[in-house]
């Protein structure tokens, strides 16, 4: 026995790196990630080819002659009804909108979740509670009453009305997102700082504050994804001259009008999607965390 | 000595319940108003006008389930909620079979994790309107796989689901696997690296294998990550909107018409308001029956322990 | 004058009382220790009189002032944690100075007073550093310092070393009791530590169950506890006890225990008329004397060894008496071997008779 130790090294042997398991395990793998890049693929293909290349015909084919002028055609000329000035408004339009949303709603539900946490009242709880079921209505049942409110404050179509909108339907995922990392800072940290004198206000912009810098940038890749990529609400509560870039995209490329230019809709579906596939690629690990916890968002 | 402490008892009478801390009753407006507002508030409002006859505008003349007799005999409706079935069913196990599948080819200690892991989930970084963009295209008849696999020699290949009644539903499964699987496989592989190392240890022991091993020990212990990932594919499955509009926009015909698609077109395109809000009704009413069950395995059992 | 006057304190969370109609009287710069297992309410106490938790009823005077309702800030107390609760992004020194600078203090008596508390605690080279760079007991002391900047009369000290590791936490005690020395000013100290009360308390009080067992200094406390549960908490290894009966016979009191009678010559009654009940008899390990010592006790007896446990400075033995395994502390030097016969004495002076029914003292 003693021998044999000395001789072998213990523990398992480490596994053959070609074994017929690991074979079928890795090729498995690579087929399945061709399923997930394919796309990406041939948006990127496509938007670099010019429309007699593409009525060729194979849309898989990487490009003989690299244009990109689909893509300046995108940003800049594609037509939406009588508008010919490109995707670019509806960029401009969904960075105005994305901005304020994402600065207010985690700005508000930041301080809810330190509320939360630290500060319980009679009822908090409660409205917690409500908070996180409003986050599984669908959103159809809440959809009329907003446009209501909204025309009663004078912001209906305007922009700053969708940015109250997405504060609103920000509020349960990030107020749950903020509560639970304010619970778990000691609460003995939060009694010292009381014990030091400081009040509502004092504790959450001196000690709190400074302690969940990771959590919010796991808030703000979430909103701004999340925002983003946001459709419905767009289309319901903006006018056409604000309609934000997902918007836009959609009556570009699905504009019954004109011939289809398939290579400037595939530039222009890869711009809208650039935003969101920066933040990913950029974010990482992050990211991951943000969307696991946003995940209840739907 | 008695005066002071008569004056301490003034100075230091109960302060009432509600001023005390005010700070924090005053930042909790903003949430207060929007669960009692927005949430109670313009729910039951749709829910009330949902048995009245509004139409351009709401109005309260009640005409009791006539909204809802109308739903229920309107064919666009049905056939989205036949979709939304088929579509929800589909995706529903597809989608945890898939999700599950990738976790556990990932948690096999295999090289380049990072970058598979990235490859399945970059897509659902993207919206749903860019996701229907890209199938539409990729689906695409004349362009499309169809077609490269028709000049590859099989002439008689015919994968055309955008304009097929019968299978558009699937066309439009295969964007939404596509962008949502990455993230249900995130969650189940959270819930794999979260068993214990050791119970692989002692499976190995008992001589089990790797498949026995998953499907009789590993997937009983993962129960709430499956419950959780089956409330969130549900959740989705009954928003489905944005997809639908960018993808097929309800096409061929109405063949792909979907409920959330249905309320919107009658609240802001039909202008037949009543209608819209029993839709909503109804579709609230599903989320209730999918989510108190759920409700009560994960909070409901909790008391119990 | 006393310091801190707790009156008539009630605490209850919904139907759950955490502290029933509690009185405690603590002399100006008395150092009382609460001690008590966890849940009894000791830290829930604590964090009442820091006014952090908002009582159900009864009041809390600080310095001859009513502070029921008063903002923790506001109450001249300072307070020391478990957990240290540093500030992770401020320096020592921002540590330090936090609460003095939500006091609005002018920056020159600010400096001045952490230079001072810094002095004693001897932690003037960490003051640029962060909490994150210290070691814990480096973070203790600061935790102490944040609570000496404050000048205050109280000082409030929740379990503050029960995060340390052994060596250091005696340290630090010595310390602890040090400085209370120099600075004289009250402190309430919540520990689950016998050791740390009993080495630092002018009086513990013994809490169970949201009410004071027992308010008293501690040797009172170890020699005469007031009830069964204090006789059993405090002491290690813990007291050994008898069930049996009390009788009086002719103006002498013995104990009947299972089989053995012990005259209780010389304990002395807090109740001076004991008739014939049941009773508890409680004798500690170390007040069980053997070998020649044991001829001269009120009873002695032979018994069979039957564990014996080394622990260095003296030796544990169970024995077999009474019908059941006790515990008879010798010295360390002890050569006993299992199955060897040992003569061990009782000596009633130094027993505790406990009521059968009301485990109180009698």
């Amino acid at each position: 026995m003693t021998d044999q130790s000395v001789i072998e090294p213990s523990g398992s042997k480490p596994s053959k790196r070609f074994s017929r398991g690991n074979i079928i395990l890795y090729g498995t793998l690579i087929v399945v990630s061709m399923y997930y890049l394919l796309p990406l693929y041939v948006m990127i293909v496509t938007s670099l080819k010019g429309m007699p290349e593409i009525r060729l015909g194979n849309v898989f084919a990487p490009p003989i002659e690299i244009t990109f002028e689909p893509w300046v055609r995108a940003w800049a000329e594609a037509c939406t009804g009588i508008n010919c000035d490109g995707l670019s408004r509806g960029f401009w339009n969904s960075v105005n909108i994305l901005i304020p949303s994402v600065v207010l709603s985690i700005a508000i539900a930041s301080v809810n979740g330190y509320a939360l946490a630290h500060w319980k009242f009679k009822g908090s709880e409660t409205f917690f509670t409500i908070l996180i079921i409003g986050a599984f209505i669908p959103y159809q049942t809440m959809l009329y009453p907003i446009v209501i409110l909204l025309r009663e404050i004078g912001l209906m179509g305007d922009l700053a009305g969708l940015v109250l909108v997405h504060t609103v339907f920000g509020m349960p995922i990030l107020t749950l997102l903020f509560r639970n990392y304010f619970t778990s800072i000691p609460e003995e940290l939060f009694k010292a700082a009381r014990v030091d004198g400081a009040g509502f206000w004092g504790i959450y912009f001196r000690i709190m504050l400074p302690m969940a810098l990771p959590i919010f940038v796991v808030a703000i890749i979430l909103q701004v994804t999340g925002i983003w990529n946001d459709f419905l609400f767009g289309v319901i509560y903006t006018k056409p001259e604000t309609y934000p870039m997902t918007v836009q995209l959609n009556n570009i490329v699905n504009s019954v009008q004109g011939v289809k230019e398939y290579n400037v809709n595939m530039a222009a579906t890869l711009l809208t999607g650039l935003v969101p596939l920066i933040i990913y690629f950029i974010s990482g690990k992050l990211f991951v965390r943000g969307i696991a916890a946003g995940a209840v968002k739907g | 000595m008695t005066t002071t402490s008569q004056d301490d008892a003034r100075a230091a009478r109960r302060p009432i319940r509600l001023f005390r801390n005010p700070m924090a009753k005053i930042a909790s407006i903003p949430m207060i108003l929007t669960a009692l507002v927005v949430f109670v508030g313009g729910t039951a409002w749709t829910v009330v006008y949902s048995f009245t006859d509004s139409r351009l505008l709401p109005r309260l003349n009640f005409v009791g389930l006539d909204q809802y007799e109308r739903l229920w005999s309107t064919r666009r409706w049905l056939i989205s909620i036949e979709n939304l079935a088929i579509y929800g069913i589909c995706s529903l196990i597809l989608t945890l079979l898939i999700g599950f599948t990738l976790a556990a080819m990932l948690d096999r200690k295999i090289r380049g994790e990072a970058v598979f892991r990235s490859i399945f989930l970059y897509p659902f970084a993207l919206s749903f309107v860019v996701t229907g963009l890209a199938w539409q295209w990729i689906l695409n008849p004349d362009f499309g796989l169809q077609e490269v696999v028709r000049r590859m020699g099989w002439e008689g290949f015919t994968f055309d689901p955008l304009n097929n009644p019968d299978i558009v539903m699937f066309g439009l499964l295969i964007a939404g696997l596509w962008q949502g699987t990455g993230l249900i496989m995130c969650i189940m592989l959270a819930g794999l690296r979260g068993i214990d190392e050791d119970i692989w240890k002692a499976a190995k022991v008992d001589g089990i294998g790797t498949v026995k091993t998953y499907v009789r020990i590993i997937i009983p212990m993962m129960r709430p990550v499956f419950i959780t990932a089956l409330v969130l594919i549900a959740s989705g499955i009954i928003k489905l909107y944005d997809l639908v509009v960018a993808q097929t926009n309800g096409g061929p015909g109405i063949a792909s018409e979907v409920p959330a698609k249905y309320v919107i077109n009658y609240m802001f395109r039909a202008q037949n308001l009543g209608q819209g809000f029993a839709a909503s009704t109804m579709m609230l009413v599903s989320v209730i029956i999918i989510l108190v069950p759920w409700a009560y395995l994960e909070f409901g059992g909790k008391k119990r322990d | 004058m006393s310091s801190v006057s707790i009156r008539n304190l009630d605490l209850s969370f919904g139907a759950v009382d955490v502290l029933k109609n509690l009185n405690l009287e603590i002399a100006e710069g008395e150092f009382l220790v609460l001690l008590g297992s966890s849940g009894c309410g000791k830290s829930t106490l604590l964090n009442c009189i820091a006014g952090l938790i908002d009582v159900s009823g009864g009041q809390i005077h600080i310095s001859g002032r009513n502070v029921t309702w008063e903002e923790p800030s506001d109450r001249g107390i300072g307070m020391v944690f478990q957990s240290y609760a540093l500030y992770p992004q401020m320096t020592v020194e921002g540590n330090l100075s936090f609460g003095l600078k939500n006091q609005r203090m002018p920056k020159d008596q600010i400096a001045q007073r952490v230079a001072r508390a810094a002095e004693i605690l001897q932690i003037e080279p960490l003051l640029k550093r962060k909490p994150g760079a210290l070691s814990g007991g480096q973070r203790q002391r600061v935790a102490i310092g944040r609570a000496l900047v404050r000048e205050a009369d109280v000082f409030l000290f929740d379990e503050p070393l029960s995060n340390l590791d052994a060596k250091l936490r005696t340290d630090l005690r010595v310390e602890l009791k040090a400085l209370h020395k120099q600075l004289k000013n009250t402190m309430i100290y919540v520990t689950h530590d016998q050791v740390e009360a009993m080495t630092l308390a002018d009086r513990i009080a013994i809490m169970r169950d949201g009410k004071i067992q027992q308010l008293d200094t501690p040797s009172v406390i170890y020699g005469k506890p007031r009830n069964k549960y204090v006789a059993d908490f405090i002491g290690s290894p813990s007291m050994n006890f008898f069930e049996g009966d009390l009788s009086a016979e002719a103006g002498s009191c013995v104990f009947e225990g299972p089989d053995f009678t012990l005259p209780l010559t010389s304990y002395e009654f807090e109740t001076p008329q004991i008739g014939r009940r049941k009773a508890w008899l409680g004798l500690r390990p170390e007040h069980i004397v053997t070998g020649e010592a044991a001829a001269a006790a009120d009873l002695s007896a032979d018994t069979i060894v039957d564990i014996v446990e080394p622990m260095g400075s003296d030796t544990l033995v169970w024995v077999n008496f009474g019908g059941k395994p006790i515990r008879v502390r010798t010295d360390g030097q002890s050569d006993l071997e299992p199955g060897d016969t040992l003569r061990i004495g009782l000596q009633s002076a130094r027993a505790s008779i406990f009521d059968h029914q009301s485990e109180d003292r009698l």
